[in-house]
């Protein structure tokens, strides 16, 4: 299979790194030599670990020495305690550390950006001043002569290369895991944009969460190993301290973070260069570490703010793109292959298709006011399964509102939105997605450091585990909308049209089988207009329903099979496009008197 | 427990938190105007402690002039970061991106602060014998310490200064225009630039002053800012990100929060209390006890 031999090329690299290490394990001689290996072998794993949580998924986490310490102070505890070794100690440290990141996870994850990282130093300094308290200043760990192997006590400091190597191998595994995983996929689309994401059906709390978990266990277990091969005595200090979140970030940044070869470069270079300045005039100077550490986070944000692993990638030449496999690449052009590539997109096991006509959605008397103003009142429609339904009404008048209410975003103050005769209200928007409500925005929400494949693929993951068949799917649905050329660049370099093209096939890879158009047709010329217009009609035809906003009045009465006007948060009309353009009260509110003495002159 | 004892611990917890109250309307005022967090705000103090420090060792200057005598300096020093270092990682872009930069950059710049200090000065921590600083004035039954009454009072008086400068002044209220709509504000003729170098160097004068403050009844040590600038976080946080007249407030809560904390807790866990108080208000008024939105004033 093609497929498992590419995804084993990818581990060459990890196999690289460890064989380099394994040479420098026994080609080193001094002590002191080995002693730096194991620093940038643990610092290395530290920084992996941060960077599962804050590199992939974003979240900027100053608290992540928690779980280093409290991976150190289980493992050591329970040897003092009761003498278990701590090679199932570190186990039992990395699950401590699982069950505090989900104790903290639950209620931070709640907070954005500033208010995560600020609220993530308290947990260290939380734990420190316990650990004081409960009068563990300082834990020996007890020398046990008879079994050192079992306790984790060499003498060859070699073991201890292997052992922080070890850990290192495992967490670049699961960091390769990641990055080519549902998972990856997920946490970079929510670090871009976090609406767009839950949008395109990504639970963001769940991933979050997992993330967050994932990243926890290691950096316990390298504590543990940071306690028995450097520290031999754990201090509250020496493992909650600033310093251990500062050598991580320090790492982590200078090498750049969202990669798993960051941290790695970034241990490589910053540890051995600090441990050398720290034994040559250390004693002179006491304080020249963290100067060191402090002026290369500042040099590296004002010089190569995303890290030393990304700039050097952007001054190699451009990446060679994936081959387009045979029989999905389709070509825009004909309209009998797009049809298929659209059906291959919006494909969907086990859903049984509702007779043309019955109530997909039904908006039963939705109310949502803001602060002072009644955004919507009282609104009720249905939205019949395989018709284009416009949404029309001036500006102000509730439409994108409604669009928030029907996939999730808001909630109604009052009402309710059935979904199949489902009650879909109050679900995350992501479960609304999944159930097959899909939608774009009137501003493209693009995730601008992803491909434009990437960014599709995260919609395909909604209805594919696996990251090839998302890929397969992605595909299709750019063959779909017609922008397979361009699916190895990012959507900064795409044109406003191929930017609402991306956005549309991200929403059918989700295999929708209704989905919400926030004004498609905004900012296109007239050639977009009329190629939107035919993609949207397409849609349709492929047996997905279509509720579209949209302002361009020619456009939308040729477009769509029925229309409901909005005005002030009320629904002032409802049916098809000949009989609402001529309802006086749609014509006032919406379309003004000038309208009205237009439509009078075509009678006359 | 007697009422004049609680009365006592309330007292106590508010003279401390005047200090507490200045440093933080610094970092709100940083915050509230350029959306930065500001992590060397604590090594800004750090180092006004020691100018007090010196000039009182040195030329015999009381340590409460001293903190006054630390605003100009430290006025341009602000001035000058801001214009190497801060220009950098303001003004366009990805909010998220600039605030992680922010936050990192300012992070480096307190470990270097923190650490040349080190070297520099040595580790050992220092003191000023300020001859009020163990005396108290009673009232009724109740002791006021001298140091920390006066420092209250200077920490009132500075407070009251900004708050003035703020609504009174046209540069004041071109400061607050440039923090509310920096787009408008520039098309009005604001050098939004200019605004973001005022307000940083005044929060760094504000937080050296109360550095010079704290000085009198506190030790000074290179590392001391560790302890204080978590403190401003939370007394931040408390009064709503940016807000000053709530920065101020939550300074008070903290030392009140953390000399309550002693009535219920035992001294080495004082300051779990105001973690809890800080994590609390996060998670269930993330916009702070006070504030509706992020603003200045």
């Amino acid at each position: 299979m093609p497929g498992a031999l590419a995804r084993l090329r990818g581990l060459v690299p990890i196999g690289v790194v460890v064989l380099v290490a394994l040479a420098l394990t026994f080609v080193l001689t001094e002590r002191y030599h080995h002693r730096v290996l194991t620093l940038v072998l643990i610092w290395a794993t530290m920084g992996l670990a941060w960077n599962i949580i804050s590199g992939y998924a974003g979240q900027i986490s100053f608290g992540h020495q928690a779980f280093f310490g409290v991976g150190a102070y289980v493992t050591v505890l329970l040897v003092v305690g009761v003498r278990l070794t701590p090679w199932l100690g570190l186990v039992a440290g990395a699950v401590a550390a699982v069950v505090a990141a989900v104790l903290i996870g639950f209620p931070t994850f709640r907070l954005a950006g500033i208010y995560f990282a600020l609220a993530t130093l308290a947990y260290p300094l939380i734990l420190r001043i316990f650990m004081d308290f409960l009068g563990y200043q300082e834990v020996a760990i007890p020398m046990v002569r008879d079994q050192p192997a079992l306790y984790m006590q060499f003498t060859d400091p070699r073991a201890y290369d292997l052992l922080a190597l070890a850990a290192l191998a495992g967490t670049l595994l699961l960091s390769h895991w990641i990055e080519t995983s549902r998972l990856g996929y997920a946490l970079r689309a929510l670090k871009e944009n976090e609406q767009a994401a839950e949008a395109s059906g990504v639970d963001t709390f769940r991933s979050k969460m997992v993330a967050y978990m994932l990243s926890a266990a290691p950096a316990a277990v390298i504590g543990a190993i940071y306690a028995h091969a450097i520290l031999y005595v754990v201090t509250p200090d020496a493992v909650f301290g600033l310093l251990v979140i500062v050598q991580t970030l320090v790492v982590c940044l200078v090498g750049g973070a969202g990669s798993k070869w960051g941290p790695l470069l970034g241990a490589a270079i910053m540890v051995p260069m600090s441990e050398t300045l720290d034994a040559t005039i250390g004693d002179r100077l006491p304080g020249i570490q963290g100067v060191v550490y402090g002026a290369a986070l500042v040099l590296v944000m004002l010089f190569a703010p995303e890290g030393l692993y990304w700039w050097v990638r952007g001054l190699l030449p451009a990446r060679r793109t994936v081959p387009t496999p045979a029989g999905v690449a389709v070509a825009a052009g004909p309209a009998g292959t797009a049809t298929a590539a659209l059906e291959l997109a919006t494909d969907v096991a086990g859903r049984a298709p509702l007779a043309r006509g019955a109530a997909l959605i039904d908006v039963r008397s939705v109310s949502k006011a803001f602060v002072g103003v009644h955004a919507l009142e009282d609104v009720s429609f249905a939205v019949q399964a395989g018709e284009i339904l416009g949404v029309i009404g001036p500006n102000g008048a509730g439409k994108t509102t409604l669009f928030n209410v029907l996939n999730g975003f808001l909630a109604p103050d009052q009402g309710e939105v059935r979904y199949r005769d489902e009650r879909i209200t109050g679900l995350r928007p992501n479960a609304i997605c999944r159930r097959g409500v899909g939608r774009t925005f009137q501003v493209v929400r693009s995730f601008p450091h992803l491909t434009v494949l990437e960014n599709v693929m995260v919609g395909a993951f909604v209805r594919e585990a696996a990251t090839d068949r998302a890929r397969q799917r992605a595909r299709a649905a750019l063959a779909a909308v017609g922008l397979d050329a361009r699916a190895e660049v990012v959507p900064g370099s795409l044109t406003t049209f191929d930017l609402r093209l991306m956005e549309v096939a991200r929403c059918l890879a989700t295999a929708p089988e209704l989905i919400l158009l926030d004004e498609p047709l905004a900012g296109l010329s007239r050639d977009g207009v009329e190629a939107m217009m035919a993609l949207v009609r397409r849609v349709r035809d492929a047996g997905v329903t279509v509720v579209i906003i949209e302002h361009t009045m020619y456009a939308v009465v040729q477009l769509v099979d029925r229309l409901v006007v909005l005005d002030h948060g009320r629904r002032i009309g409802e049916g098809v496009p000949g009989e609402v353009v001529r309802d006086p009260a749609v014509i006032e509110a919406y379309l003004g008197k000038r309208w009205l003495r237009h439509v009078e002159n075509l009678k006359a | 427990m007697a009422l004049g004892e609680l009365v006592q611990y309330v007292v106590t917890g508010l003279l401390v938190g005047g200090v507490y109250a200045l440093m933080s309307i610094g970092l709100a005022l940083i915050f509230g105007v350029m959306r930065v967090v500001n992590f060397a705000q604590g090594d800004f103090m750090m180092l006004g402690m020691y100018l007090t420090y010196f000039l009182a060792v040195g030329y015999g200057v009381d340590p409460l002039l001293g903190a006054l005598v630390a605003i100009p300096p430290f006025f341009v020093l602000g001035l000058v970061v801001h214009r190497v270092l801060l220009v950098r990682v303001t003004g366009g872009g990805d909010p998220q991106r600039l605030m992680d930069a922010q936050l990192i950059l300012t992070l480096g710049l307190s470990l270097i602060i923190t650490n040349a200090t080190t070297m520099i000065l040595t580790p050992m921590p220092r003191g000023i014998r300020a001859a009020y600083a163990t005396q108290a004035f009673a009232v009724g039954p109740v002791l006021l310490n001298q140091a920390r009454s006066y420092a209250f009072l200077m920490a009132l008086l500075l407070a009251g200064a900004v708050y003035a400068f703020l609504t009174r002044t046209d540069l004041g209220k071109a400061l607050r225009a440039a923090a509310d709509e920096p787009e408008a504000a520039g098309y009005q003729g604001i050098d939004v630039r200019a605004m973001h170098g005022l307000a940083f160097g005044v929060g760094i004068a504000l937080v050296a002053a109360a550095g010079g403050l704290l000085a009198t009844y506190h030790p000074i040590e290179p590392t001391v800012a560790v302890n204080f600038i978590v403190l401003m976080f939370v007394a931040v946080v408390l009064g709503g990100l940016g807000s000053i007249p709530g920065a101020f407030a939550g300074g008070l809560l903290i030392g009140l929060v953390q000399s309550l904390t002693l009535l219920v807790l035992p001294f080495q866990l004082q300051n779990v209390g105001v973690f809890i108080a800080f994590l609390l208000v996060l998670y269930f008024r993330p916009q702070g006890l006070f504030g509706q939105r992020l603003r200045a004033v």
